[in-house]
């Protein structure tokens, strides 16, 4: 447990004082999600209804963006050595980076999301719902995308490879987080959507540790 | 007594043979220099001791004890200082060597000794970003004094050293067998320790080197 909250505490100093990386994201997803009025044009009520699926591609692009790093900077420092020999499960330590990477990421994109609802005018009344949806998907988002940033680890071009690989499962993700928006939105219950990404996340939880602990030791053979 | 020993060890890097059918016993309170022209397997072989490599074949025993059947308990007792430093580059020499107690239980150990002893004591505050290699190799041998292991694994440790403080680190290996620990270390330069017992590679390369599967 004290290693568990050492790595906590470590990986939070580590974000705080390098905050440009975190603003990046959020800066990455506002960028990202005004780019579609652009391309698709101003038509209010458009906007008004892909407001949801907006935020949702924004919000696993700009985390997948910032996933790369997760475990690189430790792979090429050393510490990651250090982490694999600590007495400590790996399982654990790997749980407790994800937790910081969810802390750094997750919670500015669900921050900075009312901000992209309110600019393409999406009705007020599903925000409780597009937040709640949020926090649900952005940890699964960080935990999926974990393993795919342990075993993508050693490769080149590891970034590329990474969306490759993570985007595809990312996508039962975005269909609930939409579809839990669109349903509150057209005055059904979002509930069972909600209850899916909940669902998800309690999957991922205990599976995305112990496989990222795998293909981190395979990565440090 | 318990001995750390390696038994008729194999290993393959890609498809070149590494060493086979070598064996090593480290006794408590010893030391065993590994030596050996560039690319033996001195470092291969001290991942293969600390865990972080599987032998193609051959294993490691702690006393009668196989170290594969609890690889946690075998992680407690060794400390393993490889080619890098993993100093992070935005924290200080203290909250580095403070995080590296913390990751082995030992949240509350005394940082400050650990510095003063590689004479780091007035860096204490100073970024990673600021050392110079030498002064993080420092660092990074500072790390085997904030928590005990019985087993040291020094992969060059000399690297990047003024003889100060390589005096420091011939003390600090002199105090930690004092203690019953153990040390197996690779170099290429004659390291500060009395009665070493000393492993040549170069005699357990193996036959010529395997034919492509493909």
């Amino acid at each position: 447990m004290t290693t568990f909250l050492s790595i906590l505490m470590r990986d939070l100093r580590l974000a705080l004082r390098q905050l440009s990386d975190a603003t990046l994201v959020v800066l990455f997803f506002v960028l990202c999600a005004s780019m579609f009025p652009f391309a698709v044009g101003p038509e209010p009520n458009l906007l008004a209804r892909i407001a949801p699926g907006v935020i949702a591609v924004s919000a696993a692009l700009a985390s997948l963006l910032s996933l790369e790093r997760l475990f690189l900077t430790d792979y090429e420092d050393g510490n990651l050595e250090l982490l694999a020999l600590s007495p400590t499960p790996l399982e654990l330590i790997v749980l407790a980076k994800v937790v910081v990477h969810w802390c750094t990421t997750g919670l500015p994109l669900i921050a900075a999301a009312p901000l992209i609802a309110l600019l393409y005018r999406m009705d007020a009344a599903g925000m409780p719902v597009l937040l709640a949806a949020l926090t649900l998907a952005t940890p699964v988002l960080s935990f999926i995308g974990a393993i795919g940033a342990a075993l993508v680890l050693g490769a080149r071009r590891g970034g590329v490879l990474l969306s490759l690989l993570m985007l595809p499962l990312y996508v039962p993700i975005l269909i609930f987080t939409v579809s839990a928006i669109d349903a509150d939105l057209a005055g059904l219950s979002a509930r069972p959507h909600l209850l899916l990404l909940g669902a998800l996340l309690l999957g991922v939880l205990p599976l995305a540790p112990w496989a990222c602990s795998w293909a981190l030791r395979q990565a440090l053979e | 007594m318990t001995l750390f020993e390696g038994r008729d060890l194999t290993c393959h890097r890609g498809l070149r043979q590494v060493f086979t059918g070598l064996d090593f016993a480290l006794p408590a309170g010893g030391v065993l220099l590994l030596t050996g022209p560039n690319g033996s397997g001195k470092s291969t072989l001290l991942r293969i001791m600390a865990g972080l490599l599987t032998p193609v074949a051959g294993a490691l025993f702690w006393g009668d004890e196989k170290v594969t059947e609890d690889p946690e308990a075998h992680r407690g007792r060794v400390h393993y200082l490889g080619h890098l430093d993993a100093v992070k580059p935005v924290l200080s020499a203290a909250e580095n060597l403070a995080f590296w107690g913390g990751l082995r239980g030992r949240p509350n150990a005394d940082v400050a000794q650990a510095l003063e002893h590689f004479g780091l004591g007035h860096l204490a505050k100073v970024p990673g970003r600021m050392l110079s290699a030498g002064q993080k190799r420092r660092l990074a041998l500072a790390r085997l004094l904030v928590s005990p292991a019985e087993l040291w694994l020094l992969d060059e440790p000399s690297v990047g050293l003024d003889d100060a403080s390589l005096d420091n680190l011939g003390a600090a290996i002199a105090r930690h067998r004092s203690d019953g620990g153990r040390v197996a270390a690779a170099t290429h330069v004659p390291l500060p320790v009395e009665d070493s017992e000393e492993l040549t590679l170069d005699d357990f390369i193996g036959g010529p080197e395997m034919e492509l599967a493909w």
